[in-house]
Protein backbone atom coordinates (compact mmCIF):
# COMPACT_ATOMS: atom_id res chain seq x y z
CA UNK A 1 0.00 0.00 0.00
CA UNK A 2 3.00 2.48 0.53
CA UNK A 3 4.00 2.06 -2.90
CA UNK A 4 0.71 2.99 -4.09
CA UNK A 5 0.92 6.68 -1.79
CA UNK A 6 4.28 7.39 -3.80
CA UNK A 7 3.73 10.33 -5.54
CA UNK A 8 6.07 11.18 -8.54
CA UNK A 9 5.34 12.95 -12.07
CA UNK A 10 5.26 11.59 -15.50
CA UNK A 11 6.98 9.59 -16.96
CA UNK A 12 6.14 6.72 -14.57
CA UNK A 13 7.08 3.53 -16.61
CA UNK A 14 10.78 3.44 -18.03
CA UNK A 15 12.11 1.57 -20.65
CA UNK A 16 15.37 0.24 -20.12
CA UNK A 17 15.96 0.50 -24.07
CA UNK A 18 18.52 3.59 -23.95
CA UNK A 19 20.47 5.28 -27.28
CA UNK A 20 23.55 3.86 -26.56
CA UNK A 21 22.21 0.29 -26.75
CA UNK A 22 20.40 0.89 -30.09
CA UNK A 23 22.96 2.02 -31.88
CA UNK A 24 25.26 -0.47 -30.77
CA UNK A 25 22.87 -3.17 -31.94
CA UNK A 26 22.81 -1.58 -34.99
CA UNK A 27 26.72 -1.66 -35.03
CA UNK A 28 26.93 -5.60 -34.19
CA UNK A 29 23.98 -5.89 -37.30
CA UNK A 30 26.11 -4.08 -39.77
CA UNK A 31 29.11 -5.91 -38.38
CA UNK A 32 28.24 -8.96 -41.21
CA UNK A 33 28.03 -6.60 -44.15
CA UNK A 34 31.19 -4.76 -43.14
CA UNK A 35 32.85 -8.09 -42.35
CA UNK A 36 32.01 -9.46 -45.79
CA UNK A 37 33.62 -6.73 -47.09
CA UNK A 38 36.70 -6.88 -45.97
CA UNK A 39 36.93 -10.39 -46.57
CA UNK A 40 35.41 -9.67 -49.82
CA UNK A 41 37.71 -6.58 -50.75
CA UNK A 42 40.96 -7.05 -48.85
CA UNK A 43 42.53 -4.60 -46.25
CA UNK A 44 42.16 -1.31 -48.00
CA UNK A 45 38.23 -1.55 -46.72
CA UNK A 46 39.25 -1.98 -43.31
CA UNK A 47 41.27 0.93 -43.38
CA UNK A 48 38.48 2.63 -44.81
CA UNK A 49 35.85 1.81 -42.23
CA UNK A 50 38.16 2.19 -38.97
CA UNK A 51 39.23 5.48 -40.15
CA UNK A 52 35.70 6.86 -41.52
CA UNK A 53 34.80 5.66 -37.89
CA UNK A 54 37.73 7.54 -36.03
CA UNK A 55 36.99 10.66 -38.40
CA UNK A 56 33.18 10.97 -36.95
CA UNK A 57 33.82 10.23 -33.22
CA UNK A 58 36.82 12.56 -33.05
CA UNK A 59 35.09 15.36 -35.31
CA UNK A 60 31.95 15.16 -33.10
CA UNK A 61 34.14 15.32 -29.95
CA UNK A 62 36.00 17.81 -30.94
CA UNK A 63 32.99 20.32 -32.07
CA UNK A 64 31.42 19.90 -28.77
CA UNK A 65 34.75 20.29 -27.16
CA UNK A 66 35.26 23.40 -29.19
CA UNK A 67 31.65 24.83 -28.32
CA UNK A 68 31.67 23.42 -24.74
CA UNK A 69 28.72 21.25 -25.21
CA UNK A 70 27.99 17.94 -23.66
CA UNK A 71 30.22 14.94 -24.77
CA UNK A 72 28.03 12.45 -26.88
CA UNK A 73 30.22 10.04 -28.46
CA UNK A 74 29.39 7.51 -26.20
CA UNK A 75 26.26 6.95 -27.98
CA UNK A 76 27.81 5.37 -30.73
CA UNK A 77 25.65 7.20 -32.89
CA UNK A 78 28.61 8.97 -34.55
CA UNK A 79 30.32 5.28 -35.05
CA UNK A 80 26.71 4.12 -36.84
CA UNK A 81 27.05 6.91 -38.88
CA UNK A 82 30.78 6.22 -39.61
CA UNK A 83 30.24 2.82 -40.50
CA UNK A 84 27.33 3.10 -42.63
CA UNK A 85 29.79 6.15 -44.78
CA UNK A 86 32.43 3.82 -45.00
CA UNK A 87 30.09 0.59 -45.78
CA UNK A 88 28.88 3.22 -48.74
CA UNK A 89 32.58 3.76 -50.19
CA UNK A 90 34.18 2.22 -53.14
CA UNK A 91 36.95 -0.42 -51.57
CA UNK A 92 39.48 1.40 -53.66
CA UNK A 93 38.74 4.90 -52.29
CA UNK A 94 41.76 6.67 -51.45
CA UNK A 95 41.98 6.45 -47.50
CA UNK A 96 41.26 10.49 -46.77
CA UNK A 97 38.41 10.38 -48.12
CA UNK A 98 36.10 8.50 -46.00
CA UNK A 99 37.36 10.51 -43.46
CA UNK A 100 36.74 13.82 -45.18
CA UNK A 101 32.80 12.57 -46.04
CA UNK A 102 33.24 11.92 -41.70
CA UNK A 103 33.50 15.13 -40.73
CA UNK A 104 31.27 16.90 -43.73
CA UNK A 105 28.37 14.15 -42.15
CA UNK A 106 28.97 14.95 -38.16
CA UNK A 107 29.86 18.88 -38.97
CA UNK A 108 27.81 20.10 -41.68
CA UNK A 109 24.75 17.75 -41.84
CA UNK A 110 24.50 16.46 -37.69
CA UNK A 111 26.47 18.83 -34.92
CA UNK A 112 25.06 22.10 -36.70
CA UNK A 113 21.35 21.32 -37.21
CA UNK A 114 21.54 20.51 -33.21
CA UNK A 115 23.49 16.87 -32.85
CA UNK A 116 21.07 14.07 -32.76
CA UNK A 117 17.54 13.94 -32.87
CA UNK A 118 17.70 17.24 -35.05
CA UNK A 119 19.43 16.03 -38.38
CA UNK A 120 16.94 16.49 -40.92
CA UNK A 121 18.60 14.06 -43.41
CA UNK A 122 20.59 10.76 -42.76
CA UNK A 123 24.34 12.35 -42.21
CA UNK A 124 26.12 9.15 -43.85
CA UNK A 125 23.76 9.69 -47.13
CA UNK A 126 24.14 12.97 -47.08
CA UNK A 127 28.44 12.79 -46.64
CA UNK A 128 28.41 10.12 -49.63
CA UNK A 129 26.04 12.19 -52.11
CA UNK A 130 28.36 15.38 -50.97
CA UNK A 131 31.14 13.23 -51.83
CA UNK A 132 29.54 11.88 -54.97
CA UNK A 133 29.02 15.46 -56.50
CA UNK A 134 32.62 16.14 -55.24
CA UNK A 135 34.75 13.45 -56.38
CA UNK A 136 32.61 11.72 -59.33
CA UNK A 137 35.39 10.32 -60.41
CA UNK A 138 36.78 8.22 -57.77
CA UNK A 139 33.13 7.43 -56.37
CA UNK A 140 32.13 5.86 -59.49
CA UNK A 141 35.20 4.01 -60.02
CA UNK A 142 34.54 0.02 -58.67
CA UNK A 143 37.74 -1.22 -59.39
CA UNK A 144 40.07 -2.98 -57.27
CA UNK A 145 42.19 -5.49 -56.85
CA UNK A 146 39.81 -8.53 -56.32
CA UNK A 147 37.22 -7.34 -59.32
CA UNK A 148 37.95 -5.06 -62.37
CA UNK A 149 35.14 -3.49 -64.49
CA UNK A 150 31.45 -2.50 -63.56
CA UNK A 151 28.37 -3.31 -61.19
CA UNK A 152 26.27 -5.59 -61.72
CA UNK A 153 23.62 -2.99 -62.13
CA UNK A 154 25.51 -0.89 -64.74
CA UNK A 155 26.18 -4.13 -66.43
CA UNK A 156 22.65 -4.88 -66.39
CA UNK A 157 21.90 -1.24 -67.46
CA UNK A 158 24.24 -1.45 -70.44
CA UNK A 159 22.32 -4.76 -71.64
CA UNK A 160 24.34 -7.28 -70.76
CA UNK A 161 23.92 -10.13 -68.32
CA UNK A 162 24.84 -10.72 -64.51
CA UNK A 163 25.29 -13.89 -62.59
CA UNK A 164 22.76 -13.38 -59.89
CA UNK A 165 23.62 -15.99 -57.50
CA UNK A 166 27.08 -14.17 -57.06
CA UNK A 167 24.85 -11.19 -56.24
CA UNK A 168 23.03 -12.65 -53.76
CA UNK A 169 26.11 -13.97 -51.84
CA UNK A 170 28.08 -10.96 -52.69
CA UNK A 171 31.34 -12.11 -54.45
CA UNK A 172 30.53 -8.82 -56.79
CA UNK A 173 32.01 -5.18 -57.69
CA UNK A 174 30.11 -2.68 -55.71
CA UNK A 175 30.82 -0.30 -52.31
CA UNK A 176 32.48 -2.19 -49.68
CA UNK A 177 29.19 -2.85 -47.99
CA UNK A 178 26.55 -3.00 -50.16
CA UNK A 179 27.39 -6.19 -52.23
CA UNK A 180 26.25 -9.10 -49.77
CA UNK A 181 22.92 -9.17 -49.87
CA UNK A 182 22.65 -12.04 -47.48
CA UNK A 183 24.83 -10.24 -45.11
CA UNK A 184 22.89 -7.27 -44.93
CA UNK A 185 19.84 -9.51 -44.41
CA UNK A 186 21.28 -11.76 -41.44
CA UNK A 187 21.80 -8.34 -39.73
CA UNK A 188 18.65 -7.01 -40.36
CA UNK A 189 16.71 -10.18 -38.98
CA UNK A 190 18.91 -8.86 -35.68
CA UNK A 191 17.76 -5.92 -35.63
CA UNK A 192 13.94 -7.02 -36.60
CA UNK A 193 13.98 -9.73 -33.85
CA UNK A 194 15.05 -7.09 -31.20
CA UNK A 195 12.69 -4.93 -32.54
CA UNK A 196 15.03 -1.96 -32.89
CA UNK A 197 12.46 -1.65 -36.33
CA UNK A 198 10.07 -3.09 -38.05
CA UNK A 199 9.32 -4.01 -41.67
CA UNK A 200 6.94 -1.00 -43.10
CA UNK A 201 9.55 0.75 -44.23
CA UNK A 202 11.48 -1.48 -45.58
CA UNK A 203 8.61 -3.88 -46.66
CA UNK A 204 6.56 -0.88 -48.23
CA UNK A 205 10.41 0.51 -50.13
CA UNK A 206 10.49 -2.93 -51.22
CA UNK A 207 7.55 -3.58 -52.82
CA UNK A 208 6.92 -0.95 -54.36
CA UNK A 209 10.67 -0.91 -55.98
CA UNK A 210 9.76 -4.41 -56.99
CA UNK A 211 5.84 -3.37 -58.78
CA UNK A 212 7.61 -0.29 -60.27
CA UNK A 213 10.53 -1.72 -61.89
CA UNK A 214 7.63 -4.75 -63.07
CA UNK A 215 5.75 -1.56 -64.74
CA UNK A 216 8.28 0.49 -66.41
CA UNK A 217 11.68 -1.25 -66.39
CA UNK A 218 10.71 -2.86 -69.65
CA UNK A 219 11.29 -6.58 -68.80
CA UNK A 220 7.96 -6.86 -67.25
CA UNK A 221 7.61 -8.74 -63.53
CA UNK A 222 10.96 -11.33 -64.97
CA UNK A 223 12.51 -12.55 -62.03
CA UNK A 224 16.00 -12.88 -63.26
CA UNK A 225 16.12 -9.18 -63.44
CA UNK A 226 13.57 -8.25 -60.73
CA UNK A 227 16.00 -10.30 -57.92
CA UNK A 228 19.06 -8.90 -59.77
CA UNK A 229 17.19 -5.11 -59.08
CA UNK A 230 17.23 -6.45 -55.90
CA UNK A 231 20.51 -7.85 -55.18
CA UNK A 232 22.19 -5.42 -56.75
CA UNK A 233 23.44 -1.67 -55.49
CA UNK A 234 22.70 -0.19 -52.15
CA UNK A 235 18.81 -1.21 -51.82
CA UNK A 236 19.18 -3.64 -49.13
CA UNK A 237 21.54 -1.57 -47.67
CA UNK A 238 19.45 1.92 -47.83
CA UNK A 239 15.96 -0.18 -47.10
CA UNK A 240 16.88 -1.83 -43.99
CA UNK A 241 19.55 0.14 -42.52
CA UNK A 242 19.32 3.95 -44.01
CA UNK A 243 15.51 4.77 -44.48
CA UNK A 244 14.93 3.33 -41.46
CA UNK A 245 16.75 5.75 -39.44
CA UNK A 246 14.75 6.19 -36.14
CA UNK A 247 15.78 10.58 -36.92
CA UNK A 248 14.85 11.09 -40.71
CA UNK A 249 12.10 8.74 -40.91
CA UNK A 250 7.78 9.55 -40.23
CA UNK A 251 6.66 8.88 -36.66
CA UNK A 252 3.61 8.26 -37.39
CA UNK A 253 2.81 4.11 -38.78
CA UNK A 254 0.76 5.21 -41.89
CA UNK A 255 3.34 7.95 -42.47
CA UNK A 256 6.39 5.55 -42.34
CA UNK A 257 4.40 3.53 -45.30
CA UNK A 258 3.83 6.42 -47.03
CA UNK A 259 7.54 7.07 -46.78
CA UNK A 260 8.79 3.89 -48.19
CA UNK A 261 6.18 4.01 -51.13
CA UNK A 262 8.17 7.21 -51.95
CA UNK A 263 11.48 5.67 -51.61
CA UNK A 264 10.46 2.72 -53.97
CA UNK A 265 8.98 5.37 -56.50
CA UNK A 266 11.96 7.62 -56.49
CA UNK A 267 14.71 4.64 -56.54
CA UNK A 268 12.64 2.98 -59.33
CA UNK A 269 12.75 6.34 -61.31
CA UNK A 270 16.46 7.31 -60.61
CA UNK A 271 17.84 3.27 -61.35
CA UNK A 272 15.10 2.71 -64.67
CA UNK A 273 15.08 6.67 -66.31
CA UNK A 274 18.62 8.39 -64.92
CA UNK A 275 22.05 8.25 -66.24
CA UNK A 276 23.31 6.40 -63.63
CA UNK A 277 22.40 2.86 -62.86
CA UNK A 278 22.28 3.63 -58.86
CA UNK A 279 20.07 5.53 -57.16
CA UNK A 280 19.26 4.62 -53.84
CA UNK A 281 21.31 7.62 -51.62
CA UNK A 282 19.55 10.34 -53.63
CA UNK A 283 16.01 8.45 -53.35
CA UNK A 284 16.41 8.57 -49.59
CA UNK A 285 17.65 11.92 -48.92
CA UNK A 286 14.74 13.38 -51.12
CA UNK A 287 12.81 11.31 -49.33
CA UNK A 288 14.06 12.50 -45.52
CA UNK A 289 13.20 15.90 -46.43
CA UNK A 290 9.67 14.95 -47.47
CA UNK A 291 9.45 13.62 -44.00
CA UNK A 292 7.90 16.29 -42.14
CA UNK A 293 5.03 16.90 -44.51
CA UNK A 294 4.40 13.14 -44.47
CA UNK A 295 4.20 13.13 -40.85
CA UNK A 296 1.60 16.42 -40.75
CA UNK A 297 -0.59 14.92 -43.30
CA UNK A 298 -0.59 11.58 -41.77
CA UNK A 299 -1.03 12.60 -38.05
CA UNK A 300 -3.46 10.43 -36.35
CA UNK A 301 -6.78 12.17 -34.90
CA UNK A 302 -7.00 12.81 -31.43
CA UNK A 303 -9.11 10.86 -29.35
CA UNK A 304 -12.28 12.42 -29.02
CA UNK A 305 -11.88 14.54 -32.71
CA UNK A 306 -13.63 14.15 -35.47
CA UNK A 307 -16.95 12.26 -36.73
CA UNK A 308 -20.42 14.25 -36.83
CA UNK A 309 -20.92 16.98 -33.67
CA UNK A 310 -24.24 16.46 -32.14
CA UNK B 1 33.20 65.42 -46.48
CA UNK B 2 33.23 63.65 -43.19
CA UNK B 3 29.49 62.48 -43.72
CA UNK B 4 31.01 61.00 -46.81
CA UNK B 5 33.75 58.69 -45.30
CA UNK B 6 30.88 57.84 -42.81
CA UNK B 7 28.51 56.49 -45.89
CA UNK B 8 31.37 54.73 -47.39
CA UNK B 9 32.10 52.85 -43.92
CA UNK B 10 28.83 52.26 -43.12
CA UNK B 11 28.43 50.18 -46.66
CA UNK B 12 31.43 48.13 -46.30
CA UNK B 13 31.85 47.10 -43.01
CA UNK B 14 28.79 48.66 -40.52
CA UNK B 15 25.90 47.15 -43.07
CA UNK B 16 27.79 45.53 -45.21
CA UNK B 17 24.81 44.64 -47.97
CA UNK B 18 25.33 40.66 -48.60
CA UNK B 19 26.43 39.38 -45.28
CA UNK B 20 25.13 41.89 -42.73
CA UNK B 21 21.59 43.20 -44.69
CA UNK B 22 21.41 40.06 -46.49
CA UNK B 23 20.38 41.93 -49.56
CA UNK B 24 21.30 40.73 -53.25
CA UNK B 25 21.60 36.81 -52.57
CA UNK B 26 20.50 36.27 -56.00
CA UNK B 27 23.94 37.30 -57.69
CA UNK B 28 25.73 36.51 -54.89
CA UNK B 29 24.96 32.80 -54.81
CA UNK B 30 24.62 32.16 -58.62
CA UNK B 31 27.54 34.24 -60.11
CA UNK B 32 30.41 33.72 -57.46
CA UNK B 33 32.01 30.84 -59.18
CA UNK B 34 34.98 32.60 -59.28
CA UNK B 35 36.92 35.13 -57.69
CA UNK B 36 37.09 37.28 -61.46
CA UNK B 37 33.40 36.61 -61.77
CA UNK B 38 32.57 37.91 -58.01
CA UNK B 39 34.69 41.46 -58.64
CA UNK B 40 32.95 42.13 -61.90
CA UNK B 41 29.48 41.22 -61.30
CA UNK B 42 30.41 43.64 -57.49
CA UNK B 43 31.93 46.13 -59.50
CA UNK B 44 29.36 46.58 -62.51
CA UNK B 45 26.53 46.77 -59.90
CA UNK B 46 29.00 49.40 -57.66
CA UNK B 47 28.80 51.86 -61.06
CA UNK B 48 25.17 51.47 -61.44
CA UNK B 49 24.51 51.81 -57.47
CA UNK B 50 26.45 54.89 -57.47
CA UNK B 51 25.45 56.63 -60.32
CA UNK B 52 21.37 55.74 -60.39
CA UNK B 53 21.89 57.08 -56.39
CA UNK B 54 23.15 60.01 -57.50
CA UNK B 55 20.64 60.62 -60.18
CA UNK B 56 17.61 59.67 -57.95
CA UNK B 57 18.64 61.89 -55.20
CA UNK B 58 18.82 64.52 -57.85
CA UNK B 59 15.73 64.16 -58.70
CA UNK B 60 14.21 63.58 -55.71
CA UNK B 61 12.02 66.89 -55.16
CA UNK B 62 10.68 66.07 -58.72
CA UNK B 63 9.78 62.73 -58.50
CA UNK B 64 6.06 61.87 -57.02
CA UNK B 65 5.28 60.19 -54.20
CA UNK B 66 3.19 57.60 -55.63
CA UNK B 67 5.09 56.51 -58.67
CA UNK B 68 8.67 56.54 -57.45
CA UNK B 69 9.60 52.96 -57.36
CA UNK B 70 8.49 52.87 -61.78
CA UNK B 71 10.86 56.34 -61.39
CA UNK B 72 13.12 54.47 -59.50
CA UNK B 73 13.46 51.50 -62.19
CA UNK B 74 13.97 53.28 -65.24
CA UNK B 75 16.38 55.26 -63.81
CA UNK B 76 18.36 52.27 -62.64
CA UNK B 77 17.18 50.05 -65.62
CA UNK B 78 19.27 52.87 -68.11
CA UNK B 79 22.38 52.52 -66.06
CA UNK B 80 22.22 48.56 -66.39
CA UNK B 81 22.02 48.79 -70.04
CA UNK B 82 24.47 51.19 -70.43
CA UNK B 83 26.67 48.66 -68.50
CA UNK B 84 25.95 46.03 -70.42
CA UNK B 85 26.64 47.66 -73.77
CA UNK B 86 29.83 49.01 -72.30
CA UNK B 87 31.10 45.22 -70.87
CA UNK B 88 29.91 43.72 -74.26
CA UNK B 89 32.09 45.82 -75.98
CA UNK B 90 35.22 46.25 -74.08
CA UNK B 91 35.14 42.81 -71.76
CA UNK B 92 33.63 40.27 -74.13
CA UNK B 93 34.81 37.75 -71.83
CA UNK B 94 33.49 39.04 -68.66
CA UNK B 95 29.87 39.36 -70.46
CA UNK B 96 29.38 36.28 -71.54
CA UNK B 97 30.35 34.57 -68.02
CA UNK B 98 28.10 36.58 -66.07
CA UNK B 99 25.19 36.38 -68.91
CA UNK B 100 21.59 36.64 -67.66
CA UNK B 101 22.60 37.89 -64.31
CA UNK B 102 23.94 41.43 -66.10
CA UNK B 103 20.42 42.72 -67.26
CA UNK B 104 19.10 41.08 -63.97
CA UNK B 105 20.99 43.72 -61.79
CA UNK B 106 17.83 45.96 -62.60
CA UNK B 107 16.14 44.34 -59.99
CA UNK B 108 18.93 43.61 -57.39
CA UNK B 109 17.19 44.58 -54.32
CA UNK B 110 20.47 46.68 -53.09
CA UNK B 111 19.66 49.47 -55.75
CA UNK B 112 16.65 49.76 -54.78
CA UNK B 113 16.75 49.76 -51.72
CA UNK B 114 19.07 51.99 -51.19
CA UNK B 115 17.51 54.27 -53.73
CA UNK B 116 14.36 53.91 -50.95
CA UNK B 117 15.96 54.21 -47.89
CA UNK B 118 19.23 56.54 -48.58
CA UNK B 119 18.69 58.57 -51.85
CA UNK B 120 15.36 59.30 -52.13
CA UNK B 121 15.82 61.19 -49.21
CA UNK B 122 19.26 62.37 -49.17
CA UNK B 123 21.43 65.02 -51.36
CA UNK B 124 23.52 64.27 -54.04
CA UNK B 125 27.15 63.97 -52.48
CA UNK B 126 26.38 61.42 -49.52
CA UNK B 127 24.12 59.13 -51.81
CA UNK B 128 26.34 59.20 -54.26
CA UNK B 129 29.26 58.19 -51.80
CA UNK B 130 26.23 56.04 -50.18
CA UNK B 131 25.96 53.76 -53.09
CA UNK B 132 30.27 53.95 -53.81
CA UNK B 133 30.04 52.10 -50.15
CA UNK B 134 27.30 49.79 -50.29
CA UNK B 135 28.81 48.86 -54.13
CA UNK B 136 32.35 47.97 -52.56
CA UNK B 137 30.93 46.40 -49.52
CA UNK B 138 28.62 44.05 -52.26
CA UNK B 139 32.20 43.46 -54.26
CA UNK B 140 34.24 42.69 -51.66
CA UNK B 141 32.25 40.20 -49.85
CA UNK B 142 31.67 39.10 -53.44
CA UNK B 143 35.33 38.49 -54.25
CA UNK B 144 35.59 36.74 -51.15
CA UNK B 145 33.10 34.08 -52.37
CA UNK B 146 34.42 33.41 -55.14
CA UNK B 147 37.96 33.22 -54.26
CA UNK B 148 37.23 30.82 -51.60
CA UNK B 149 35.03 28.81 -53.83
CA UNK B 150 37.61 29.36 -56.83
CA UNK B 151 40.20 27.78 -54.11
CA UNK B 152 38.47 25.01 -52.84
CA UNK B 153 36.76 24.03 -55.89
CA UNK B 154 38.71 24.24 -58.21
CA UNK B 155 42.34 24.75 -56.82
CA UNK B 156 42.93 28.45 -58.37
CA UNK B 157 43.40 31.96 -57.40
CA UNK B 158 41.80 34.29 -59.87
CA UNK B 159 42.03 31.96 -62.71
CA UNK B 160 46.15 30.83 -61.74
CA UNK B 161 45.87 27.25 -61.61
CA UNK B 162 47.85 25.38 -58.54
CA UNK B 163 47.88 22.00 -58.35
CA UNK B 164 48.21 21.64 -54.29
CA UNK B 165 45.40 19.29 -53.81
CA UNK B 166 42.11 17.21 -54.83
CA UNK B 167 39.54 19.96 -55.92
CA UNK B 168 36.44 19.45 -53.72
CA UNK B 169 34.00 20.33 -56.83
CA UNK B 170 30.84 20.47 -54.91
CA UNK B 171 32.01 24.18 -53.83
CA UNK B 172 31.95 25.31 -57.38
CA UNK B 173 27.98 24.25 -57.33
CA UNK B 174 25.15 25.66 -55.67
CA UNK B 175 26.00 23.99 -52.76
CA UNK B 176 28.99 25.38 -52.39
CA UNK B 177 27.86 28.76 -52.86
CA UNK B 178 25.23 27.94 -49.64
CA UNK B 179 28.26 26.48 -47.38
CA UNK B 180 30.75 29.88 -48.11
CA UNK B 181 28.11 32.52 -47.49
CA UNK B 182 26.79 30.62 -44.13
CA UNK B 183 30.53 30.39 -42.93
CA UNK B 184 31.19 34.22 -43.80
CA UNK B 185 27.78 35.35 -42.46
CA UNK B 186 28.68 33.22 -39.00
CA UNK B 187 32.33 34.68 -38.60
CA UNK B 188 30.87 38.36 -39.35
CA UNK B 189 27.96 37.78 -36.41
CA UNK B 190 30.60 36.08 -34.05
CA UNK B 191 33.35 39.01 -34.72
CA UNK B 192 30.16 41.37 -33.86
CA UNK B 193 29.04 39.31 -30.89
CA UNK B 194 32.58 39.56 -29.16
CA UNK B 195 32.80 43.27 -29.76
CA UNK B 196 29.53 42.99 -28.30
CA UNK B 197 31.37 41.21 -24.77
CA UNK B 198 34.13 43.41 -24.84
CA UNK B 199 32.03 46.29 -24.36
CA UNK B 200 31.83 48.19 -27.67
CA UNK B 201 28.37 49.72 -28.80
CA UNK B 202 27.29 47.68 -31.44
CA UNK B 203 24.10 48.43 -31.40
CA UNK B 204 24.25 50.83 -34.79
CA UNK B 205 25.01 47.44 -36.55
CA UNK B 206 22.17 46.07 -37.45
CA UNK B 207 20.72 44.37 -40.07
CA UNK B 208 18.89 47.13 -42.25
CA UNK B 209 16.41 49.58 -40.11
CA UNK B 210 14.41 46.63 -38.22
CA UNK B 211 13.85 49.60 -35.51
CA UNK B 212 9.94 50.38 -34.91
CA UNK B 213 8.31 52.81 -36.33
CA UNK B 214 6.87 54.72 -33.53
CA UNK B 215 10.58 55.03 -31.46
CA UNK B 216 12.61 56.20 -34.73
CA UNK B 217 13.56 59.63 -34.12
CA UNK B 218 15.98 59.73 -37.50
CA UNK B 219 14.46 58.27 -40.47
CA UNK B 220 11.38 60.26 -42.60
CA UNK B 221 10.40 57.40 -43.66
CA UNK B 222 8.15 56.93 -40.66
CA UNK B 223 5.34 59.28 -41.59
CA UNK B 224 4.93 57.15 -45.42
CA UNK B 225 4.97 54.01 -43.91
CA UNK B 226 2.04 54.73 -41.24
CA UNK B 227 0.29 56.28 -44.50
CA UNK B 228 0.26 52.78 -45.82
CA UNK B 229 -0.50 51.11 -43.05
CA UNK B 230 -3.86 53.63 -42.39
CA UNK B 231 -4.68 53.34 -45.79
CA UNK B 232 -4.44 49.16 -45.16
CA UNK B 233 -6.46 49.31 -42.16
CA UNK B 234 -9.30 51.42 -43.59
CA UNK B 235 -9.29 49.00 -47.00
Amino acid sequence: MSDMMNVSSNPHIRSKVSTDKIMLCVVLALLPAAGFGVWNFGLNALWQILLTIAACVISEALYELFMKKKLTIFDFSAVVTGLLLALNMPPAAPLWLGPMGGVFAIIVVKMLFGGLGQNFMNPALAARCFLLISFPGIMTNFECDAYTGATPLATLKAGGSVNVLNMIIGRTSGTIGETSMIAIVAGACILLLLGIIDLKIPGSYIITFVIFYGLFGGHGFNSYYISAELAGGGLMLGAFFMATDYVTRPVTKLGQIVFGVILGILTGIFRIFGASSEGVSYAIIIGNMLVPLITRFTAPKPFGRGGERI
Amino acid sequence: MNKCVERLHNGIIKENPTLVLMLGMCPTLAVTTSAINGLGMGLTTTVVLALSNMIIAALRNIIPDKIRIPAFIVIIASFVTMMQLLLQAYIPSLYKSLGIYIPLIVVNCIILGRAEAYAYKNPILPSFFDGLGMGLGFTISLTIIGLLREFIGGCSVFGHELSLFTPIAIFKMAPGAFFVLALLTAIQNQVKLTGEKKGRDVSKIQSGCGSDCMQCAVGDCKDRVMAADNEKEEA
